[in-house]
C-alpha cells in the first residue's frame, strides 16, 4: 500500500511539474502586433453590451476575415467576452494578450513545443548576457488568418557575366 | 620568381609610399603579433577607414571564449527563398554592394523531389512572390567545417579555425591565390574582383578584425557567422531578419541551447556530409 | 679583366645580330610591351578586368601554369635517352634541355604570379620569412619544387658552359649525379601539380587519380613535340648539328607517350560515362555542352582531333621520318595538349561549380595579353640563353687564353 502511494506521488509531481513549468514559464516576448488605437479594447468595449451570438460583425472590425477554423470557433471562443482586454483559454483562464503563444499552444500543441525551445518562430536579441526576444506567434501570423503570406523576394544576386560595370 | 615578386611589391608604389602603406605592406599575420602590434594596426586602420568614409570605426579583436563551438540550423520547411538574409548579410558585413557585388548567402531554388543534385539547382529565380508552388528553397553560406579543406590548402594560413569553430580571413595576409575558393564544396567564399564598393553612408561602423570589418580588392571573404556578433552573445544578422524563423543557432557545447534541441529533436542533415568535411551548420525539416 | 671581357662579348652577343635575330627580339619586346600595360591595368582595377568569376576562379594563366610545368618536366626528361645510350652528346642535350625547362618554369611561376591577386603580399609566401603552410598546401608544395627545380636547372648549365669557357671538361662527377637528381625531380613537379588539383574533394573533374598519370603522359609530348621544333630552328640559324636521326627518335617516343595519354583518357571517358553519375557533369560539360552551355566543346574536340592525328604522324615510321610531316604532328601536339591541360582541364573542374551554377568563361583580351607577354618573355630569355650557350658550345666564346687569335668575330657564324 505503502510503495502504490509513493508511485502515485512520484507520477503524480512529474506530470505536474513539466505541466506547472509550462504554466508558469515567462518569455520575454515582443509586443503583440496591434492595428493601431485598437488597444485598450475596454476603450470602446467597456460602455457596449456583452452580444454572445456568432454572427457576422457588420459595423466594427470588418476587416477582419477569420480563416482559422472559422466554421468550429469565433470572436469569443479566443477574446474574453467580459473583459476584451484579455484572452480566454479553453479551461476558462483569462490571460493577457502577451501571453497568446498559450493559447495558440492550446491546439498546436507541437509547435508550442518547438516555439518554447527556440526552434520554431524567432528570437532576436542577445542570446547570451543581453536582452532576448521572443517573437510572438502572432508577430508572424495573423491569428485571424494564420497561414503566412508569400513575399516578394528580394533581387536575385546578379549574374558574374554582368558584374563588371553594365 | 622571388625576386619578381618582390619587384613586382615595391612597384605598387600607392602602397609603399606614405608610412602607413609601408607598415600595411610589412604588417604581420594576425595570429603572429603582440597586443601591442595588434593595438597599432587596429589604430592604423581605424584612421585608414575615418580617412575613407568620414565615420569612426570601431574594430574587435574580442577572441574566442572557452567552451563555446556554434552551430548553425536551417529549416528546410520553413524557409520561402526570400532572400531577406542575403541583404541583412551584405548590410551587416559590409560588402561591396555593386561592380562587383558580393554576397556570403546564396539561396538555391530546387525542385521537389530532388535535393541531392544541385544541377536542378536555380540560383537567379525572380518570380513576383515566393514560395512558388512545386520549388524548395535552400540557403547555402560558409559551413563552418569543423575540417575545413579550404584551410587545409591555403599556402599562406591567412585562413584558419578558430577555437569557436568559426573559419576566418585575415585580409592583410591573404595573397589572393583563390585556392580556397577551388576547394571549399560550398560556395562558401567570394572574392573582391575589384575595390570593394561600399557606400559610406551604409557603412557598419561596428565591427571585429576577422569579420566585417571593411575589405580590399583582391582579396577573399566569407560568413564568419557574424564573429562581431555572436562573440557578444547576439544573433547572427541573417538569424534576426528571416520572417519565416527559418534559421537557429547557438551554442553545440551547451546542451540547452537551440542548436543542441534541434539536433537532438529534429531531423537533421549536413550539405555534402560524405566529404568528411563535418560541417557545423545543420539542416532540417521541421514539418 | 675576363670578367669584363665576357661581359663585353655577352652584351655584343645580345646585341649583335642577323636582320632575323633582330625581328624576332623586337617582335618578342613588343608582344611583352603590350602586356605590361595591360597588367598595370589588371594591377589598378583588381582581376576583375578578367573573364574570371566566383563561380570559375581560375582560368588562362592557370591554364597556362599547368601546361607549362609539363614542358619543363618533359624537356629534362629529354636527357634520359641522351643519358642511356652514351654520355658524350649529352652535355649539349642537357644544356639545352636544361635551359628550355628553365625557361618554361619561369613562364609558370609567372603566370602563378599574374592570377595572383595581390603580388605586392609575395613574401608571405617566402619560407621562414613569410609563413609558408608546407606540408599542408599543395600549392606550397608547388612553390618548393618549382623553384627547387629552377635552380637545379641554371646550376648545372652555367656550371656546363663555365668549364667550357675555361677550356676544361665538366666533371661527371659534378653532373650526373644533378641531372640524375633532376630526372625524378621533374616526375616530381608535374605529379606535385597535378595533385594541387587532385586533392580536391569539391571538383570531382580532378578528383580522379588517374589525373597524375595523364599529366606526365602529355607532358611527354608536348614537352618533346616543342623539342622538336627548337631543334630544327636552332639547327637552321645557330649552325646547331642535331641529326635527324635524333629528331625522329623523340618522335618515336612522342607516338609512346601519346598512346598512353590516349588510353588514360579513354579510360577515364569510359568511367565517367558508363557510370553516369551526376559527377559526370563537367566532362559532359566538355565533350558534348551542359544545359545549352558549349563554348569549350569545338576546342576539345580539336584538340583531340590534333592528338590523334599527331599520334598517327608519329607512329607510322614514313610520316615520322618526313620532315613536313613531323613538324605538322610537333605542331599539332603543341596546340592539342595545350587545350587539353589548359582550358581543357581548368575551366571544366568550376563547372558546373559546387552549387551547380554554370557561367562559362573564356579569357579575354587583358588575359590573353598577358599570357601572351608572358610566353613572349620566356621565348625572349630562351632565345638570349641559347645566344650566349650555343657559342660556348662549339668553341666559338672562350676564355681568352684559350681564343685563337684568328677566330672571325662569332656573331657571324650565328648566321644559317
Amino acid at each position: 500500500m505503502k510503495r502504490v502511494l509513493f508511485f502515485i506521488s512520484v507520477i503524480s509531481i512529474a506530470l505536474w511539474l513539466p505541466a506547472s513549468a509550462a504554466q508558469h514559464d515567462e518569455y520575454p516576448v515582443a509586443s503583440p502586433p496591434f492595428s493601431e488605437g485598437i488597444f485598450p479594447c475596454s476603450s470602446c468595449h467597456a460602455g457596449l453590451e456583452l452580444n454572445t451570438k456568432k454572427r457576422e460583425l457588420k459595423d466594427e472590425h470588418t476587416s477582419i476575415r477569420l480563416h482559422h477554423a472559422e466554421k468550429e470557433r469565433w470572436c469569443l471562443d479566443c477574446h474574453n467576452g467580459p473583459d476584451r482586454d484579455k484572452l480566454k483559454l479553453a479551461d476558462g483562464e483569462i490571460i493577457d494578450f502577451t501571453e497568446s503563444y498559450r493559447l495558440c499552444g492550446q491546439c498546436h500543441g507541437n509547435i508550442y513545443r518547438d516555439w518554447r525551445a527556440g526552434i520554431h518562430g524567432k528570437r532576436v536579441g542577445f542570446f547570451k548576457g543581453g536582452k532576448r526576444t521572443y517573437f510572438l506567434c502572432v508577430n508572424c501570423h495573423n491569428p485571424h488568418d494564420p497561414k503566412f503570406k508569400p513575399l516578394k523576394p528580394e533581387p536575385p544576386p546578379i549574374r558574374p557575366e554582368r558584374q563588371y560595370g553594365k | 620568381m622571388m625576386s619578381m615578386g618582390a619587384l613586382a611589391g615595391l612597384s605598387l608604389g600607392s602602397l609603399s609610399c606614405t608610412r602607413a602603406g609601408m607598415e600595411e605592406f610589412l604588417q604581420k599575420h594576425f595570429r603572429e603579433m603582440s597586443e601591442d602590434e595588434k593595438k597599432a594596426v587596429i589604430r592604423r586602420l581605424e584612421a585608414k577607414y575615418l580617412k575613407k568614409y568620414g565615420k569612426k570605426v570601431r574594430i574587435s579583436t574580442q577572441q574566442a571564449e572557452a567552451g563555446v563551438l556554434w552551430g548553425y540550423g536551417l529549416d528546410l520547411s520553413r524557409c520561402i527563398g526570400c532572400r531577406r538574409c542575403v541583404y541583412a548579410c551584405v548590410n551587416e558585413n559590409n560588402q561591396s554592394r555593386v561592380n562587383p557585388q558580393l554576397q556570403w548567402i546564396r539561396v538555391i531554388r530546387l525542385k521537389k523531389g530532388s535535393l541531392i543534385n544541385l544541377e536542378n539547382a536555380e540560383h537567379y529565380y525572380n518570380p513576383e512572390t515566393v514560395p512558388e508552388p512545386g520549388f524548395m528553397y535552400m540557403p547555402v553560406q560558409c559551413q563552418q567545417c569543423e575540417n575545413p579543406p579550404c584551410v587545409r590548402v591555403c599556402p599562406v594560413k591567412a585562413t584558419w579555425k578558430e577555437p569557436d569553430g568559426i573559419v576566418v580571413v585575415d585580409y592583410n595576409w591573404c595573397i589572393g591565390c583563390r585556392y580556397c575558393m577551388a576547394a571549399c564544396p560550398y560556395k562558401g567564399r567570394v572574392f573582391n574582383w575589384a575595390e570593394p564598393n561600399l557606400p559610406a553612408a551604409e557603412l557598419n561602423t561596428e565591427v571585429h578584425y576577422l569579420g566585417n570589418r571593411p575589405r580590399m580588392k583582391n582579396v577573399v571573404e566569407k560568413c564568419t557567422f557574424c564573429i562581431q556578433r555572436v562573440r557578444q552573445g547576439r544573433y547572427p544578422a541573417c538569424v534576426e531578419i528571416c520572417p519565416t524563423g527559418t534559421r537557429k543557432f547557438g551554442n553545440l557545447l551547451d546542451p540547452n541551447s537551440e542548436i543542441r534541441y534541434l539536433i537532438e529533436n529534429k531531423r537533421v542533415f549536413r550539405l555534402k556530409e560524405d566529404f568528411n568535411t563535418d560541417p557545423k551548420f545543420y539542416y532540417f525539416f521541421s514539418a | 679583366m675576363e670578367a669584363w671581357r665576357f661581359f663585353k662579348k655577352t652584351v655584343s652577343m645580345v646585341f649583335i645580330g642577323t636582320k632575323g635575330y633582330y625581328l624576332w627580339c623586337a617582335f618578342l619586346l613588343t608582344v611583352i610591351g603590350i602586356a605590361i600595360t595591360f597588367y598595370i591595368q589588371q594591377l589598378d582595377a583588381g582581376l576583375i578586368v578578367t573573364q574570371m568569376r566566383d563561380q570559375v576562379s581560375w582560368g588562362l594563366y592557370i591554364g597556362n601554369f599547368t601546361y607549362l610545368v609539363g614542358v619543363a618536366a618533359a624537356a629534362v626528361l629529354l636527357v634520359i635517352p641522351a643519358y642511356i645510350y652514351h654520355f658524350d652528346p649529352i652535355k649539349e642535350i642537357v644544356v639545352l634541355g636544361e635551359l628550355l625547362a628553365a625557361s618554361a618554369i619561369i613562364m609558370a611561376l609567372m603566370f602563378v604570379l599574374a592570377d595572383l591577386g595581390r603580388p605586392d603580399r609575395f613574401w608571405h609566401i617566402i619560407p621562414f620569412i613569410g609563413s609558408l603552410s608546407f606540408p599542408n598546401s599543395l600549392l606550397a608544395w608547388d612553390v618548393i619544387v618549382l623553384n627547387g627545380y629552377l635552380v637545379l636547372n641554371t646550376i648545372v648549365p652555367i656550371y656546363i658552359l663555365v668549364k667550357i669557357y675555361f677550356g676544361a671538361e665538366p666533371s661527371k662527377k659534378f653532373v650526373i649525379p644533378l641531372v640524375l637528381l633532376s630526372i625524378p625531380w621533374a616526375v616530381g613537379i608535374h605529379t606535385v601539380t597535378a595533385f594541387l588539383y587532385n586533392g580536391l574533394a569539391a571538383r570531382p573533374f580532378w578528383n580522379a587519380s588517374i589525373l597524375a598519370p595523364r599529366f606526365l603522359a602529355s607532358a611527354f609530348c608536348s614537352g618533346p613535340a616543342m623539342a622538336i621544333i627548337i631543334f630544327q630552328i636552332l639547327r637552321k640559324t645557330a649552325g646547331m648539328k642535331i641529326r635527324n636521326e635524333a629528331l625522329f627518335k623523340i618522335s618515336e617516343l612522342i607516338a609512346y607517350s601519346m598512346f598512353i595519354n590516349l588510353f588514360l583518357l579513354g579510360a577515364e571517358l569510359f568511367k565517367e560515362y558508363y557510370t553516369g553519375t551526376i559527377h559526370l557533369a563537367p566532362m559532359e560539360y566538355l565533350y558534348q555542352g551542359l544545359h545549352g552551355h558549349h563554348s569549350l566543346v569545338p576546342w576539345i574536340w580539336s584538340a583531340l582531333f590534333m592528338n590523334v592525328t599527331a599520334f598517327v604522324i608519329f607512329l607510322i615510321p614514313k610520316t615520322r621520318e618526313n620532315l613536313l610531316t613531323l613538324n605538322i604532328g610537333s605542331f599539332f601536339i603543341i596546340v592539342g595538349v595545350w587545350i587539353e591541360k589548359g582550358l581543357g582541364l581548368i575551366v571544366p573542374g568550376f563547372i558546373p561549380d559546387p552549387l551547380g551554377e554554370i557561367y562559362e568563361y573564356m579569357p579575354n583580351i587583358n588575359e590573353i595579353a598577358i599570357s601572351l607577354g608572358i610566353w613572349a618573355f620566356g621565348l625572349l630569355i630562351f632565345t638570349l640563353f641559347m645566344r650566349i650557350a650555343i657559342p660556348i658550345q662549339r668553341g666559338d666564346f672562350i676564355h681568352s687564353r684559350y681564343a685563337k687569335p684568328t677566330a672571325r668575330p662569332q656573331y657571324e657564324r650565328i648566321e644559317p
